[in-house]
């Protein structure tokens, strides 16, 4: 029996810093991807929301919420939190009811009004709270872990920062051809090297902005899509949401120590985290990175980005960089990465961005993608991870 | 009136370095598996193959010296609750990565006042030292630093 769902519809709101409710984000995409679907609102059997916290918590319950702004329909309704991998799992709980039988359709919303500057924890004195503690102990943000990987990099791999600006450089010029892309211009390698250090070796213009955005994905079971004759519909052949497994050994946030190797070895490959996610995804749908045309990926940073080429099995551990140079990476290379321009020219909305991935996938295997499609995309995945532990990779196919 | 020194964080490190055995950070033991937990685990052992019982778990002093695994550093004052001045100017403090070798683990820390992102490579030998994470008006808040063994290259 096939573990497929289909995807009937995408939309998005532009990503930007707009000042406005993260719902009206939220129900501008919902719309869009319910006017791509051609399936009207009060059909929708579930709708699921990535929710949006503010203040330490879920303040507004994205399912509900979206559903009160789009008008209640008495439709079943989740709503999931899992910090950047929310989308991933909002979608995976839409999957779960559909290919449970409990729902034919299913409507998935995250959407952000993002601070500006970096994150930060919710307020009070909160010692039992590690993600607390890392900003009161170290004062270690996300860039601090960013900049711990890419130095690591460069001491292991020879990376340096002129290979990291490279990266923003493509990803700046796919962006520049995305009309829902916060950050639309080109930028060049000197921009990238002019602009401060936040966290050595990264500067601004490696490490990615926050920003406001919505997204939203519309599912239905094959039956349900054969029966309104969409013949060859996209679909989503896997989703990953596993978590590390034990001894984790590559320090992570919001942690401010790995787990101990002493008792247990590392598990194999030892690459860590990252590469597990995405080989779960891989073995659900029975693929591996020799069969993807595209993929979407978290470049929280630019050398995290390099990271992803090897985490997905692109090249072996340290040839990110070669791929990198040899534009292989690029649109128009053998295996383009973030060819919406990834969060480099979004900026992160946390709930809505493992979305807006599934949305760029959609609409690259169904060829609509403009001067940034990947010529005869079929396959595409993303990957993600969320903080405290959230996997999140999902396999896009038609 | 003289400000108490006061821990960041109660248990993580020693109280008072003059006393025996010196500076160190404090973990917790699985009596049953062996394995190290730091920050301290108190509670039950995180190894999901161990069937020790809960509370089974002894303090064990971490080792004082370890090799950078990584690095970098705050260009930016962090938001609360890291505590600074806004009245004063931000000014940067390295970060760095040790990997301890008998605790197959890695763990954080804030570099010495005067050690900058300059004087680190990955590879290096450090070494922990006590430190002052901020003093306010009843405290001095005690923390932990990693330092160049040997002052550094």
């Amino acid at each position: 029996m096939s573990r497929d769902v289909a995807v009937l519809g995408v939309g998005m709101h532009p990503w930007g810093k707009w000042g406005r409710p993260f719902t009206r984000y939220g129900v501008a995409a919902a719309r869009a991807a319910l006017a791509d679907a051609g399936l009207d609102w009060r059909d929708v059997g579930l709708v699921v929301g990535a929710d949006t916290v503010r203040g330490g918590y879920p303040g507004h319950v994205a399912g509900a919420a979206f559903a009160q702004a789009l008008g209640w329909q008495g439709a079943r309704v989740a709503s999931v939190y899992a910090a950047c991998a929310s989308g991933a799992q909002a979608l995976d709980t839409a999957r779960a009811h559909i290919l449970a039988g409990l729902v034919d359709t299913a409507l998935v919303v995250g959407a952000d009004a993002a601070p500006k500057g970096f994150f930060a924890p919710a307020g009070g004195d909160r010692p039992d709270d590690p993600d607390w503690l890392r900003f009161r102990v170290l004062g270690a943000t996300n860039p601090t872990y960013f900049g711990l990987y890419a130095r690591r990099r460069m001491a292991l791999h020879g990376d340096t920062p002129e290979d990291f600006a490279r990266v923003k450089v493509k990803n700046a010029a796919a962006g520049a051809a995305n009309p829902l892309a916060r950050y639309r211009t080109p930028v060049t390698a000197a921009q990238v090297a002019a602009s401060p250090v936040v966290a050595d070796p990264l500067r601004l213009l490696d490490v990615c902005a926050t920003s406001d955005g919505g997204a939203a994905v519309v599912l239905s079971s094959l039956d349900f899509a054969r029966r309104r004759a969409t013949a060859d519909p996209v679909r989503i052949r896997a989703v990953s949401t596993v978590t590390p497994v034990y001894p984790r050994t590559v320090p992570d946030l919001p942690d401010i120590a790995t787990d101990s190797a002493l008792a247990v070895a590392p598990p194999e490959p030892a690459a860590g985290f990252r590469s597990a996610v995405v080989r779960a995804a891989y073995e659900e749908a029975g693929i591996g990175p020799e069969d993807l045309d595209l993929a979407e990926v978290y470049d929280l940073s630019t050398a995290l980005e390099l990271d992803w080429y090897e985490d997905l099995g692109l090249c072996p551990p340290g040839g990110a960089v070669k791929l990198l140079r040899d534009g292989a990476t690029a649109l128009g290379g053998r295996i383009p990465v973030n060819p919406s321009g990834g969060l480099s020219s979004f900026g992160e909305a946390v709930p809505a961005q493992a979305l807006a991935q599934v949305c760029e996938l959609t609409w690259q295997v169904r060829g609509l993608s403009g001067p940034r499609q990947v010529a005869g995309a079929r396959v595409g995945v993303t990957a993600n991870q969320g903080l405290f532990g959230h996997g999140s990779s999902v396999v896009v196919i038609r | 009136m003289t400000r108490s020194r006061k821990p960041v964080v109660a248990g993580w490190f020693t109280q008072d370095p003059a006393e025996g055995g010196g500076f160190r950070l404090i973990g917790t033991r699985c009596r049953g598996c062996g394995a190290v937990f730091f920050p301290r685990e108190d509670h039950a052992c995180r190894n999901p193959a161990c069937d020790g019982a809960e509370g089974d778990l002894e303090e064990v002093p971490l080792s004082r010296r370890g090799r950078v695994w990584s690095y970098t550093d705050a260009r930016y004052r962090p938001p609360a609750p890291y505590v600074s001045d806004p009245a004063r100017p931000w000014e940067p403090y390295a970060l760095v990565a040790v990997e301890l070798t008998a605790e197959r683990m890695i763990v954080l820390g804030q570099a010495a006042p005067g050690t900058g992102v300059a004087d680190l490579a990955v590879g290096m030998e450090v070494e922990l030292v006590p430190g002052v994470l901020h003093e306010d008006a009843e405290h001095v808040w005690t923390t932990w630093h990693w330092r160049p063994v040997g002052g550094g290259r």
